[in-house]
């Protein structure tokens, strides 16, 4: 079995309205100093047998289609075996 | 003329886009999403709502439907298609239109009747307004805050393809107050708020929102 992980984020230049509400509650709540917060998407993606050849290629092209949105996201994809 | 009103699961505002279609003298024919056949219709109209429960991103799963199969490739032919709220978000997600639409900036689902700017009035979907002809109709969402890089935007504005801009109030954090756009033929034309929900004296705000709809059936006459 491979497991994928793909980690879905806004681009940094895109307004984060929810992570911004997440600083705030974080600072309500005795967090000092928050800088910045982002929030984002992680899927977690089991699938028989290995991840290789061009069904590692098709996993990545659906990351930057389906999974994400490269108007707006960025994605990293890592394979756990 | 008949013309094309896409239902997909989540849809919501499909019979609200069939009427108005009805009230401007056209033809209503239903589409779903489960069928790639466009039924011969001459324009589509992708309404709002919460297609798919707006899972993963709003339209992101709606783009893979099979009717969008046929819908790209005939918008990309020079089909009139406007997405209207959900539905632009489904163009977008399409690549049909250029950019994004995300969470309003104050993260608060927005109602409200909104005053417009249409700027743009040689595209299928606005050759019945006036340039600079301000309108009102109501607006809801919660995802309405286009986005685009700025060279995206640039190009948007340089080529005259912002079709409407909010006035007064910029309801939902959106870039230069962009409400709607439309691709580089004027063929496809993105809108957040709801002209659909303006065509009756007895339940809109005004009757502005038929402009869209007798527009298309205006094009098809002059074609």
């Amino acid at each position: 079995m491979a497991r994928v992980i793909v980690d879905v984020m806004l681009k940094p230049e895109i307004l984060d309205p929810q992570g911004r509400a997440v600083q705030g509650a974080l600072g309500r709540l005795g967090m000092d100093g928050v800088l910045d917060v982002r929030q984002g998407k992680q899927f977690v993606i089991d699938l028989e047998g290995d991840l290789a050849g061009e069904r590692a290629a098709l996993m990545e092209q659906l990351a930057g289609e389906l999974l994400s949105n490269p108007v707006i996201e960025d994605f990293t994809m890592r394979v756990e075996a | 003329m008949r013309i094309g009103v896409v239902t997909f699961p989540g849809t919501l505002d499909d019979q609200d886009a069939a009427r108005a279609v009805t009230i401007a003298g056209g033809e209503a024919v239903a589409l779903w999403h489960g069928d790639d056949d466009l039924k011969g219709v001459d324009a589509v109209v992708l309404p709002g709502g919460f297609s798919y429960g707006d899972y993963l991103r709003c339209g992101a799963i709606s783009r893979f439907a099979p009717v969008m199969n046929s819908l790209v490739p005939a918008a990309q032919g020079g089909l009139p298609v406007l997405g209207i709220c959900n539905g632009f978000q489904v163009l977008c997600e399409s690549h049909l239109l250029p950019g994004a639409l995300t969470r309003n900036d104050s993260l608060h689902f927005i109602c409200r009747d909104q005053r417009l700017l249409i700027e743009r009035t040689d595209t299928d979907w606005t050759r019945d307004f006036a340039a600079g002809q301000e309108i009102v109709v109501p607006l809801k969402n919660g995802e309405g805050c286009y986005v685009a890089d700025e060279r995206t935007l640039d190009e948007l504005e340089g080529e005259g393809r912002v079709i409407a801009r909010y006035l007064e109030v910029n309801p939902n954090g959106s870039r230069r107050d962009i409400a709607g756009i439309s691709n580089a033929r004027g063929n496809v034309v993105g809108l957040m708020p709801h002209p659909e929900h303006a065509v009756e004296a007895l339940t809109g705000p005004s009757i502005d929102g038929l402009g869209f709809f007798t527009s298309i059936l205006t094009a098809a006459v002059n074609a």
